[in-house]
């Protein structure tokens, strides 16, 4: 994809989502995030367990009402207030596919009902004749075939029941689609066959993806550009090559060479960082640069100052002291 | 030399509702003194199920060992009684599960659960066993340990309270610790902590590791030998570095071929098509044969025999007999050195 025909499908500026943690705490799952999503690309967002990436996702598609901050859908604030129908279109152009197959499919409808359920929301079959012919073809989309329309979720394989939830998110023509870990739960094998799936869909159909997953080796085959997630904050967002290639934030820098490759040759030759520690609380982060408890780098500028989020190169954002003249020279 | 461990002909039932569950099929392996194994496969292969058997926690009643050996230090154990059992499990063998929260108890103190084997199996009186199982937490790393042996698992995170389980895995000088899953549920900051630990403390101790998981890259991490599973069998083993390399069943070109290469161009991920075999109707021949590309007549009714490709490497492939097809593993499987 060229950078001049790039058009913005959405973005989310300064976003943020807090819960209520405790008496008086808060805990600032999402806080102050901004990325744009292009049309067409799959946004690749990755990070340890609990630094906000479903948060994320959940309250760019209205799940959750954000604290603060805006998503703008084609030049629509989609938290603004809408009228019904409004809302519905929403809801049309964006889906989601949930981590958990075996929790999302309602276990007691059929295949046929589950995947019909937007159909009949948004009146897209003018017959019941027309309404089948409609899952049948989804389900032959999706890789699985029209005998199994009948059947109920737990007569089928993880696999198979994520497809069921892809053609459950097809079935009203979105032009976005959110998936929220789709593969985490799957074998290897079938991790496979699922990931094959959505690359094809989205060349057939021209689908946007923000595509959610800590499995960073995955991500990169998946995504055009990857941004990295790290309590609450996104740290670094650049295209999938050059954030493998050179990463700048010390901690998408640790976070690659901590991912165990499949080469013991060159396994046992790597250089890894291992960070010291775990994972500060999101009810009490740091303050200032929040990886900094961690940080191999970090300088005193780093406790007292939040770093900016600013393009360091072009098309490749981050936020550190490091990448930034002022408060390096401030250090010095 | 005798083996430290060695699974002979391992034949595992559960006897369900529905019928008989195959889960383990004829499964043989060793394990040297100071080694590590990883064993891999499909979920649902019987990798967990194996480790089970070794130490003869199969659920009572449904679980049942069919047919074969699993000798200990030349002792039988699929034979043995419970109350030989006892002395063995957490003393000579001991297990890490994957999930790290249920495997502690969340009623006792950290200190308390550690203290537990070192008890019973070691004879060791209060305070020494107290100042043991502070070194054992200093070993794994865990910071000011003399305050945390008092505290709770709930205080502790993911990454601390795995480490608290390997301590517990390791207080008595196990020979052989089965580590299943033992990073999944971790993150991979604080999973690459865990992986240096276990090799850090395996050079130290000497302990062999059998070490389970999906992971081909935790593999390539920590493994000298790999034996991979599929259907209730193992269809090949080897050195790490000929399980990678020199792959020769097809299944684990499957497995190669369907991880995505972080330093690789192609776009499209060869995936497996289909579903793993039944285990209630296991197939009578190969039990890959359904989903291989290279099928034969031959493969569907009659189980191919593990065949040596060197002294250390052996794979269940009709492809090795000498009258099949020569076959080359797909591109997509080739590994780094091999490419
Ligand atoms: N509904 C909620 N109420 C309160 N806290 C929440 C809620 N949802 C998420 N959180 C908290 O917000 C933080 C971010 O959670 P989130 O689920 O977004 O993380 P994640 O990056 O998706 O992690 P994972 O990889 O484990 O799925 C966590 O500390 C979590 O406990
Ligand atoms: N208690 C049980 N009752 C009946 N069947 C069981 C029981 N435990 C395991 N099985 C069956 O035995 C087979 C092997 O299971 P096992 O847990 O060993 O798989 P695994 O290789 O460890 O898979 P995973 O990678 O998912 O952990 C499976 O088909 C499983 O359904
Ligand atoms: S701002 Fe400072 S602490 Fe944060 S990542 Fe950069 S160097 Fe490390
Ligand atoms: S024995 Fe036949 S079916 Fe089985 S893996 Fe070899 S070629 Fe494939
Ligand atoms: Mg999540
Ligand atoms: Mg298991």
């Amino acid at each position: 994809m060229s950078v001049v025909e790039r058009e913005k499908l959405l973005e989310v500026k300064n976003l943020k989502k807090y819960f209520p943690a405790g008496k008086k705490g808060v805990l600032k799952a999402v806080d102050d995030v901004s990325f744009d999503i292009y049309k067409g690309e799959t946004l690749g967002l990755v990070g340890e367990s609990g630094c906000g990436k479903s948060t994320t996702g959940r309250t760019i598609i209205r799940l959750y009402d954000a604290t603060e901050g805006e998503v703008v859908y084609e030049g629509v604030d989609v938290h603004d207030k809408k009228s019904r129908s409004e809302l519905k279109k929403f809801n049309r152009k964006m889906q989601m596919i949930f981590q958990d197959p075996y929790a999302s499919l309602n276990p007691r409808m059929t295949v046929k009902d589950i995947i019909a359920e937007g159909i009949d929301i948004h009146d897209l079959a003018k017959t019941k004749k027309d309404r089948e012919n409609r899952v049948y073809e989804l389900l032959e989309t999706v890789g699985l075939n029209r005998e199994h329309a009948n059947r109920y979720p737990h007569e089928f394989s993880g696999g198979q029941r994520q497809r069921i939830g892809i053609a459950r998110a097809l079935a009203v023509d979105p032009d976005f689609i959110i998936a929220d870990e789709p593969i985490s739960a799957l074998d290897v094998s079938i991790q496979a066959q699922v990931v094959n799936l959505m690359m094809e869909l989205q060349k057939e159909r021209g689908l946007t993806y923000l595509f959610i997953a800590h499995d960073l080796s995955m991500v990169k085959h998946i995504s055009d550009r990857v941004g990295v997630m790290y309590l609450g904050n996104i740290v670094e967002l650049t295209t999938s090559d050059e954030l493998y290639e050179e990463p700048l934030h010390p901690y998408t820098q640790a976070l690659l060479s901590a991912i165990p490759v499949p080469d013991p040759e060159l396994e046992r030759s790597r250089e890894r960082i291992i960070l010291e520690g775990d994972v500060p609380s999101p009810i009490n982060p740091p303050s200032g640069c929040r990886f900094r408890t961690r940080c191999p780098h970090a300088m005193d500028v780093c406790a007292a100052v939040k770093p900016k989020w600013q393009e360091a190169r072009e098309g490749h954002w981050v936020a550190c002291h490091l990448y930034d003249e002022e408060a390096v020279k401030q250090q010095n | 030399m005798e083996k430290l461990l060695e699974l002979d002909n391992l034949h595992v039932s559960f006897h369900t509702y529905g019928g008989e569950v195959k889960a383990v099929r004829g499964v043989s392996f060793t394990l040297d003194k100071g080694e590590s194994l990883a064993i891999v496969g499909e979920s649902g292969s019987g990798k967990s199920v194996t480790s089970k058997a070794v130490m003869r926690l199969l659920p009572n009643k449904i679980g049942s060992i069919k047919e074969g050996a699993i000798r200990f230090q030349g002792k039988d154990l699929a034979k043995a009684t419970e109350r030989e059992m006892e002395k063995i499990r957490g003393a000579e063998i001991s297990m890490i599960f994957q999930d790290p929260m249920t495997s502690l108890n969340p009623t006792m103190t950290i200190g308390k659960q550690i203290m537990e084997g070192l008890r019973k199996h070691q004879n060791m009186s209060k305070s020494e066993a107290k100042e043991r199982s502070i070194n054992l937490l200093k070993l794994v790393g865990i910071p000011n340990p003399e305050l945390r042996v008092d505290e709770y698992p709930h205080q502790f995170s993911g990454g601390m309270r795995q480490r608290v389980v390997i301590a517990i895995a390791l207080a008595c000088n196990p020979k052989v610790l089965i580590a299943d899953e033992p990073t999944t549920a971790l993150d991979v900051t604080i999973q690459a902590q865990i992986l240096d630990l276990m090799r850090d403390l395996q050079d130290k101790t000497g302990t062999a590791i059998i070490l389970i998981t999906h992971d081909l890259g935790v593999v390539a991490n920590l493994a000298q030998r790999v034996a991979v599973m599929y259907g209730g069998m193992v269809v090949e083993t080897g050195t790490v570095d000929e399980i990678f390399y020199k792959p020769k069943h097809p299944y684990t070109w499957g497995l190669l071929a369907s991880m995505p290469k972080i330093n690789s161009e192609s776009k499209e991920l060869l995936a497996i098509p289909g579903t793993p075999p039944d285990l209630m109707n296991p197939p009578k021949g190969c039990p890959f044969a359904a989903r291989c590309p290279y099928a034969m007549e031959v493969c569907v009714d009659h189980m191919p025999e593990a065949t040596n490709v060197t002294s250390s490497h052996k794979a269940a492939c009709w492809l090795l007999d000498e009258r099949a097809p020569k076959v080359e593993p797909p591109e997509e499987a080739l590994v780094g050195g091999a490419r």
